[in-house]
């Protein structure tokens, strides 16, 4: 590695520095739980890391949590870079502080490719500032120190120290503008397993989430919207509900104001919602349903936003939406040319000299994320500051917004983030962080803002409904001449015109089209790649079949021609890192060697920079299928924390498999059909994989996404290998409806 | 309102509350026992996994006033440190993602493994089918429960 530039931050000033705690208890690996005794004192290297006395240190987890396991992994990156015991470390939650770390996000697969420098920066510096301060105490050139594993050596000289003992100097030695940074091959945390460091208190119970924050003197908010897409408030009555136990207040309120300006991750379509106050959630519940409200139609809604600097405009049409209407209108849509995307050679051309057409149509329904943990946020506005704690994907986007609509200066607006009980995307939108910070100023007490799962399920910010229609040309030889897809959805497009197969075949055109609702929609665990991997991949399968070829084989020619002549501009693939999945998927799935009841199909797919291949079994056990094994083969890079990784790639396969399965959310008149998990169906227990196994490409390439690549291709590796079992092929998600099949129990 | 006398982790504990609250907000919020989770309200996720008296009950559904003397086992209160078979197998495999349904899928299998001490892999699928784990972890769960019934066992 190449001497890298530290950007010095203004907490990185003044070494020396003592500090005291004033972060969340919960969220603190306290040295108690990890066996290890306290340092009497603690000195600041940087804002990622202290050094205790005795050589306890203490990393700061930079970025939000949802289960991804970053408050592990990040921090493995930085003590790496120290050259500490792993067992000497006590990891806490980091502040959201903009200014000393980068990219307080949890979004897009990108903590660990964009924590990568500056993490292993940070441990890397500080293990040069106690060389220098072991050079200047022993008066012996820095070049002659060695730091390993905690302990500060000079060779000729036989003396040594722990990082304890020179912390105090060190952290007044000046941040050295460039280090130089480990060799791979020198790693000794990072491609070791090492378990969760919140894992004991989780499984004994401890408070670590935003629904178990309290503060004395905490109320709870509880909201009612509108019971359907299209409705708004008219009109309540809650004389009742205010006389009731526990009951402090009942009032409407506004998610934006004039100040508001709306950045797309803070957007509700239900601005105006009723909020229940009280003491107590049970007594709050209750009150709700002693309100007597009057709903109207709402009118078009046009929402003018900033996206990150760029403005746009969000439509919501009035109108009481339905799912049957839904699929009418894409279908409609569907038949009709679209925005042309892309265009390689003549697509058009290819497919009227065609010998044989393919096409086919898929589609897959609108999806809640359903995290376990519902929306909720803690706040406490006073006048000059606000205090806000809970889980938030995106604080630091979240933070702007909450200051604006509370008309207060952003650096009197504080957010803490909780360990969260799932993300999947819905906590990338943080309109309930603003709702609970604006119901706390108006009520001027400390509030916690809790969604019941239905309140959760009823208010939007879903997965949006595709189509998309493949079609592939045969000449009479049986060659792939030609390429189409056109896809669409409502509100956005799932296409992405540049992936492959463009770039491996001569004619290629794609196209999309866009169906504006009320019905407000999000990212939701890989997006739009959570729907055309599958549908993609089911097609590529059937175009194999219809070739006389092995679904493998067709994908690593079609990579072979992208490799060696790519076609077009703007291919975003490496395509010897797509076969290089594929063909590790091969050899560890005994592709090939299948026995006669296991059901087999293949699936590759490229996101979030991250290639991954899966082969899944399939047997079908009186007419149920049943996923004996999936077999996965990734490359993302540099593998921090294998276990959890892996941990991570099996999360991704059942729920992949789960939500193409059995999961949907339907309309009726603007209401969601499914408000809790008695309707809503996710996969269970007894329907997940006998067994998966992951394994990884072995590379030194700076490491790439995980929480999001694994999750989309299985939803084709399972349409084939249903397939193969049934003799029929999978177009539309759910691929078992509840009503056909519901499996629990 | 009304007082009511629980029996809780082996220890006496008094409430005021009104007699329809369920267990899991008595827990939650009059007795700061926060590792019991709510999800959904409807007995169909499982978070809120208590013992009453040794079995696996939801506690979402189980009004304080219908519990009297029965002893009742949180999570805080299933083992002294952590150390119940459950607890260490789960922490062995490294069992969670987010962690928010753990604790409900620990207090359903540790009930289980009581009347079932070596169950088979249909057994525990029967037996966990009712709690969700959003994050997927049900291949480590699994694993888990058989490690620990092998430790209990042995």
């Amino acid at each position: 590695m190449g001497r890298r530039m530290f950007i010095q931050s203004s907490t990185l000033a003044g070494g020396g520095l003592v500090l005291g705690f004033n972060w969340l208890a919960s969220c603190k690996r306290e040295p108690e739980v990890v066996g290890l005794q306290m340092p009497g004192e603690w000195y600041e290297m940087n804002a990622y890391l202290k050094i205790g006395d005795n050589g306890v240190v203490t990393i700061m987890s930079p970025n939000p949590e949802i289960g991804q396991n970053v408050k592990t992994s990040m921090p493995m990156i930085v003590a790496e870079e120290l050259d500490v015991d792993w067992g000497n470390v006590i990891v806490e939650q980091a502040p959201l502080k903009t200014d000393a770390f980068t990219w307080q996000v949890a979004g897009g697969s990108r903590s660990i490719a964009n924590g990568w420098e500056p993490l292993r920066m940070a441990g890397a510096t500080a293990r040069q500032m106690l060389k220098e301060a072991a050079a200047k105490a022993w008066q012996v050139p820095v070049g002659e120190i060695t730091a390993s594993e905690g302990v500060l050596s000079h060779e000729s000289s036989g003396k040594s120290a722990g990082y304890g003992e020179m912390a105090s100097a060190a952290a007044k030695i000046p941040v050295p503008e460039e280090v130089t940074l480990k060799e791979p091959k020198d790693y000794k945390i990072i491609g070791t397993s090492r378990r969760n460091v919140d894992g004991k208190k989780i499984v004994t119970g401890q408070p670590l989430y935003g629904l178990d924050y309290r503060q004395e003197g905490m109320l709870i908010a509880m909201p009612v919207h509108a019971p359907a897409f299209g409705m708004k408030l008219k009109s309540f009555d809650a004389t009742d509900a205010k006389a009731m136990p526990g009951i402090k207040d009942v009032f409407a309120i506004n998610l934006y104001n004039e100040n508001f300006p709306r950045g797309g991750f803070d957007h509700s379509v239900f601005d105006e919602i009723i909020i229940v106050l009280g003491n107590t959630t049970w007594e709050v519940m209750q009150a709700k349903k002693a309100l007597k409200i009057e709903w109207e139609k709402a009118d078009d809604v046009a929402v003018d936003m900033q996206f990150f600097g760029n403005p746009m405009t969000l439509k919501h049409p009035a109108g009481l939406e339905s799912t049957q209407v839904h699929k009418e209108q894409m279908n409609l849509l569907n038949s009709k040319p679209g925005k042309l995307v892309r265009k390689d050679g003549n697509p058009e051309a290819a497919f009227r000299n065609a010998a044989k057409v393919i096409e086919r149509t898929y589609s897959c329904p609108f999806l809640a994320h359903n995290t376990m943990e519902p929306m909720n946020f803690f706040a406490n506005v006073t006048a000059d500051k606000a205090e806000l704690v809970g889980p938030i994907q995106t604080p630091e986007w979240t933070e702007p917004a909450a200051a604006a609509r509370l008309g207060l200066p952003l650096e009197k607006v504080d957010i803490m983030m909780t360990r969260m009980g799932g993300g999947f995307g819905r906590r990338l939108y943080g309109h309930f962080v603003v709702e609970a910070a604006a119901i706390s100023q108006q009520v001027g007490a400390p509030v916690k803002l809790v969604y019941t799962r239905e309140d959760d399920m009823s208010q939007g910010t879903y997965r949006p409904a595709y189509l998309a229609t493949y079609r592939a040309a045969l000449d009479k030889d049986n060659k792939l001449t030609a390429f189409h897809v056109r896809a669409g959805g409502i509100p956005e497009s799932p296409l992405f015109a540049n992936r492959f197969p463009a770039g491996a075949i001569d004619n290629y055109l794609a196209e999309d089209w866009t169906i504006d609702s009320n019905i407000t929609t999000g990212a939701f665990r890989a997006p739009r790649s959570n729907f055309i991997a599958g549908a993609e991949q089911s097609f590529l399968d059937e175009v194999a079949e219809a070739m006389g070829k092995d679904p493998i084989e067709l994908r690593l020619e079609l990579l072979d021609r992208a490799m060696k002549d790519p076609v077009g501009e703007g291919n975003d693939y490496e395509a010897d890192r797509y076969a290089g999945v594929l063909k590790l998927v091969k050899e560890k799935s005994g592709w090939g060697q299948e026995q006669g009841n296991v059901h087999r199909g293949v699936s590759a797919y490229f996101c979030h920079d991250s290639y991954v291949a899966q082969v899944l079994d399939l047997v079908m056990d009186n007419e149920k299928p049943v996923v004996e094994r999936v077999c996965c083969a990734i490359d993302c890079g540099i593998v921090i924390n294998p276990d959890a990784a892996t941990n991570l790639a099996e999360g991704g396969i059942v729920d992949g498999i789960g939500h193409a399965m059995y999961s949907q959310l339907t309309f009726k008149d603007g209401v969601v059909e499914q408000q809790n998990f008695d309707k809503y169906r996710l996969i269970r227990h007894s329907e997940a994989p006998r067994n998966i196994d992951v394994h990884f490409v072995d590379n030194e390439i700076a490491p790439t996404g995980l929480g999001e690549p694994p999750f989309p291709p299985v939803m084709g590796a399972l349409a084939n290998a249903m397939y193969k079992a049934t003799g029929t092929r999978y177009y539309d998600q759910p691929f078992i409806s509840p009503q056909q099949k519901r499996v629990i129990g | 309102m009304a007082s009511f006398n629980l029996n809780i982790n082996g220890k006496e504990m008094q409430v005021d509350v009104d007699p329809s609250t369920p267990m899991l907000w008595v827990l939650r919020e009059h007795l700061s026992l926060v590792g019991t989770k709510y999800g959904c309200g409807i007995a169909q996720c499982g978070a809120c996994t208590v013992h009453l008296n040794g079995t696996a009950v939801r506690s979402c559904q189980l009004p304080v006033s219908s519990v009297g003397e029965q002893e009742i086992t949180t999570i805080e209160g299933l083992s002294g440190n952590g150390d119940h078979p459950v607890q260490k197998a789960w922490l062995e495999v490294d069992v969670p993602q987010c962690g928010y349904c753990q604790a409900g899928q620990i207090m359903n299998a540790a009930a289980f493994l009581k009347s079932n001490p070596n169950p088979s892999d249909a057994e525990i699928d029967s037996a966990m089918n009712g709690n969700i784990c959003r994050c997927g972890t049900y291949v480590r769960i699994k694993k888990a429960i058989k490690i620990a019934a092998e430790t209990a066992g042995s």
